[in-house]
């Protein structure tokens, strides 16, 4: 399959992200091993200038058949409707118009990261670029290409949510589609690809023992769980952060500090700082998804007079003051 | 004979840019570097908590990502008069340093060697081996770099979380504790590194291409030695990169990777393992108050050019016809009004390495010495990562508290792989109240001042020479690559 690549108003991050991905040949390798060619990145390909344009152009018109178009950054709009904040080099022409020629072109459309599908954090603030995602604006469907687009091959753009991407979100999905193996209902509501957003960023949380007994971390570099003070909302974004590590073995909650919910739409402007947790009469606003409030209010009341020392000291510290007994025999 | 070329989309280069060329007699009589892209960052951040800074500033680039982080992070510790533990500081220097190293390192493979790969060098005796090698996409080192680069993001992984985009650089510290299990992880991804860059990178350990001082021991050294750096060598030799690409010759850095604890060193004030100063013909003392940044040929609203700690960002919204000089997004910043070029040789330059040094004065700043100074930088900072790492103390604090103040005016000065990287914060009544950032590419790829002068990649195009038709002309190519830029942060 051929995969043309662009890149709008992004930071360029998801394709660094991408480009760490753990194989033992590298990514590139990986992708061409699995039959798909690069016809165009801009930050990997040897073209350049005419070169690039004339491949586009051939794109843009249909000279040039290709399976996968791959966005990303965010879809600058303005000023006034004009894209001229951001004109594709060489070309003088808007990047939003070359995207809406490329899209109506490909078998399949991919958003790379939280800017391409839903806008991201170029759209926080003012929006004074009126950036927004492919097929969302924010949480509102539309974006740049409608909410009726579909790609040639049937499918709506494809969200690969995240600030930035995890290379497996990316490498999985395009391996699937590689493979025809990727049907619509692998798509989420947010037409995110299941099989990073089936899970909770809770799922597989190091700081769990902590949560359970609401041992929360009062500041930064504290072990405790970081839902109850320090702006967590693992508990409440869909993706496999800690079930499937960054970095061969970290995370943000690993690392240390909230997860902000970046794969989901709207993250950029969560309404509160985001290492607090803004909380009514006490209680943190973002409950766990799926649960009740009642529930989590007596949970949270029940566990947190049931904390052992253990776990209370050790949420306060930035490593453990207390180890965990050890049993003598086996455990039964 | 004149004419003018315009390239772009110009690619392997991180972001928009596309470079105008008037052509006379066969070379480059004058040329316009154009950031296409307006994001609007420093507008983003207005009216923000303070902290949310540090979500929002890494956002600007995902491959300086850590740098953007740690020059909000300075800023704000500047604003509460904080200091961080040292561990904090290790650790912070530690995920700054593995950043930077491996953007050189993505710097060289990716986007710098492909280019002699090209078909139009086939004649070269060196081509097989480059295109073999180096060629986009598929060259063989790529199966070598890829894999060795994702494993030492690894530290990464342990210090910070992930990269891009991490939380964990903060005023105060970092926020993941590193246990002493972990810190003997940490010495064996250096030691995997070390190891890819002596047999892959460079045929020979760190020691002995650092102890390298002049341009003959040099060229001795890479004489029929296997690695890539010396094969770099060759074809550079062949091709004449010692005198292609010169800027203004005054050379900008921050300072980079604090040594001591002292007071002020959380902002970046005490001594380095590369120097902050200023180099123009000789070494001077750096003056924060002698920057400033103007706009008469952005698309930007503004009159005099201005200290960033006052600075403005004003986008044209319609009125683009009104500014016919007007030719990029990217402000034209000054050191006491002259054009400065910053990065690896700027600061290998201003700490005084000896090769480096070398090399200018031959033939000032040029692509050679550029490619040079990011390589010995890997060589010359993994051994000081691992004396950090030996230096942390498991048990002892990460990260101090603080308490933010309501009002602070701030800077916080760092280097970023690509240079120097300043942010400027005003904090009024609890939030940010004005934020501007000045990056290195900001530096390199400045477009004219008020005055007409040129920025550092315009002068260095001039003169170069361009065959009858080319349209991306091979010479263009490498000194543009040559500075490594970044262009999503160059306007953010």
């Amino acid at each position: 399959m051929k995969v043309l690549w662009l890149q709008a108003a992004g930071c360029g991050g998801c394709t660094q992200s991408l480009l760490g991905a753990e194989n033992r040949a590298g990514v590139l390798a990986q992708f061409a091993d699995a039959g798909l060619e690069l016809l165009l990145h801009p930050g990997l390909s040897e073209a350049s200038g005419d070169e690039a344009l004339a491949l586009l152009q051939a794109a843009a018109n249909g000279e040039l058949p290709f399976d996968i178009l791959c966005v990303e950054g965010a879809l600058l709009r303005g000023p006034k409707g004009s894209g001229r904040f951001q004109l594709l080099s060489g070309s003088g022409r808007p990047v939003i118009d070359w995207v809406r020629e490329l899209a109506a072109r490909a078998q399949h459309v991919i958003a790379i990261g939280s800017c391409t599908a839903f806008g991201g954090i170029i759209s926080s603030g003012e929006n004074l670029t009126d950036a927004c995602g492919l097929q969302f604006d924010g949480d509102q469907a539309g974006g740049l290409l409608g909410p009726d687009f579909r790609a040639a091959a049937g499918l709506p753009v494809i969200n690969v949510a995240g600030c930035p991407v995890h290379p497996g979100w990316v490498v999985d999905s395009l391996l699937a589609l590689a493979l025809g193996a990727f049907s619509e209902s692998e798509l989420d509501a947010w037409q995110r690809p299941r099989s990073y957003t089936e899970q909770l960023v809770h799922h597989g949380c190091p700081r769990n023992e902590y949560y359970e007994f609401k041992a929360s971390a009062e500041k930064l570099s504290d072990l405790g769980c970081l839902m109850e003070n320090m702006g967590c909302k693992g508990t409440q974004a869909n993706a496999d952060c800690n079930l499937r590590p960054w970095n061969g073995v970290g995370s943000c909650v690993r690392g240390g500090f909230a997860c902000i919910s970046c794969t989901e739409p709207g993250f950029e402007e969560p309404g509160h700082p985001f290492m607090e947790t803004p909380k009514v009469a006490g209680i943190p606003m973002g409950l766990p998804i799926d649960m009740p409030k009642a529930w989590f209010v007596a949970l949270a009341a029940l566990s947190k007079s049931a904390t052992p020392r253990r776990v209370r000291e050790n949420s306060r510290s930035d490593h453990p003051l207390i180890l965990p007994g050890t049993r003598k025999g086996a455990p039964k | 004979m004149s004419r003018r070329l315009t390239i772009g989309p110009f690619n392997r280069v991180e972001g928009d840019l596309e470079v105008s060329l008037d052509i006379a007699d066969g070379r480059v009589a004058s040329a316009q570097v154009c950031s296409s892209l307006y994001r609007g960052f420093e507008q983003i951040l207005i009216a923000k908590h303070p902290l949310d800074a540090l979500v929002i500033v890494p956002r600007i680039c995902g491959i300086c990502s850590v740098s953007q982080s740690a020059a909000a992070a300075a800023a704000l510790a500047d604003a509460t008069g904080l200091q961080m533990p040292i561990n904090g500081r290790l650790a912070s220097q530690l995920i700054l340093a593995c950043e930077n190293l491996a953007d050189h390192l993505t710097h060289f493979y990716l986007f710098f060697m492909p280019d002699f790969a090209r078909a139009a060098y086939r004649t070269r005796p060196w081509h097989a081996q480059a295109e073999r090698r180096f060629k986009a996409d598929v060259g063989e080192a790529l199966r070598e770099v890829l894999p060795a680069r994702a494993d030492w993001l690894r530290l990464m992984g342990y210090l910070a979380g992930k990269w891009p985009h991490s939380l964990a650089l903060q005023p105060g510290g970092t926020t993941r504790a590193i246990t002493a299990t972990e810190k003997v992880r940490l010495l064996t991804v250096l030691r995997e590194f070390r190891a890819f860059l002596s047999s892959s990178v460079f045929g020979d350990t760190l020691e002995n291409v650092i102890a390298l001082g002049s341009a003959e021991q040099l060229a001795a050294w890479a004489q029929g030695r296997t690695g890539d750096f010396p094969r770099f060598l060759e074809i550079a030799a062949d091709l004449g990169l010692e005198r292609m690409g010169r800027g203004s010759d005054i050379f900008l850095s921050y300072g980079a990777y604090v040594q001591q604890d002292q007071p002020g060193s959380a902002g970046g004030d005490g001594p380095h393992l590369f120097a902050r100063g200023v180099w123009h013909g000789g070494a001077q003392a750096f003056d924060d108050t002698l920057i400033s940044e103007d706009v008469a040929h952005a698309w930007l609203f503004g009159e005099q050019p201005l200290h960033p700690r006052h600075g403005e960002t004003r986008p044209l919204i319609a009125e683009f016809a009104e500014q016919p000089d007007a030719y990029t997004w990217c402000k034209a910043p000054r050191y006491d009004a002259a054009v400065a070029e910053t990065g690896a040789l700027a600061r290998q330059m201003v700490n005084g390495q000896p090769l480096l040094r070398a090399l200018v004065a031959a033939n000032g700043g040029s692509v050679l010495a550029r490619v040079v100074a990011r390589l010995f930088e890997i060589a010359l900072v993994v051994p000081a990562m691992e004396n950090w790492v030996r230096a942390l103390t498991p048990g002892e604090p990460f990260c101090n508290q603080w308490q933010l103040p309501d009002q602070a005016s701030a800077v916080g000065l760092v280097e970023a792989a690509r240079g120097a990287l300043g942010h400027w914060l005003q904090i009024d009544g609890g939030k940010i109240a004005r934020y501007q950032i000045i990056a290195p590419t900001t530096w390199n790829f400045s477009p004219r001042d008020a005055g007409g002068v040129p920025g550092a990649l315009e002068q260095a195009l001039v003169g170069l020479p361009v065959g009858e038709g080319e349209t991306v002309p091979l010479t263009v190519q490498h000194v543009v690559r040559s500075f490594d830029p970044c262009m999503v942060c160059t306007v953010h």
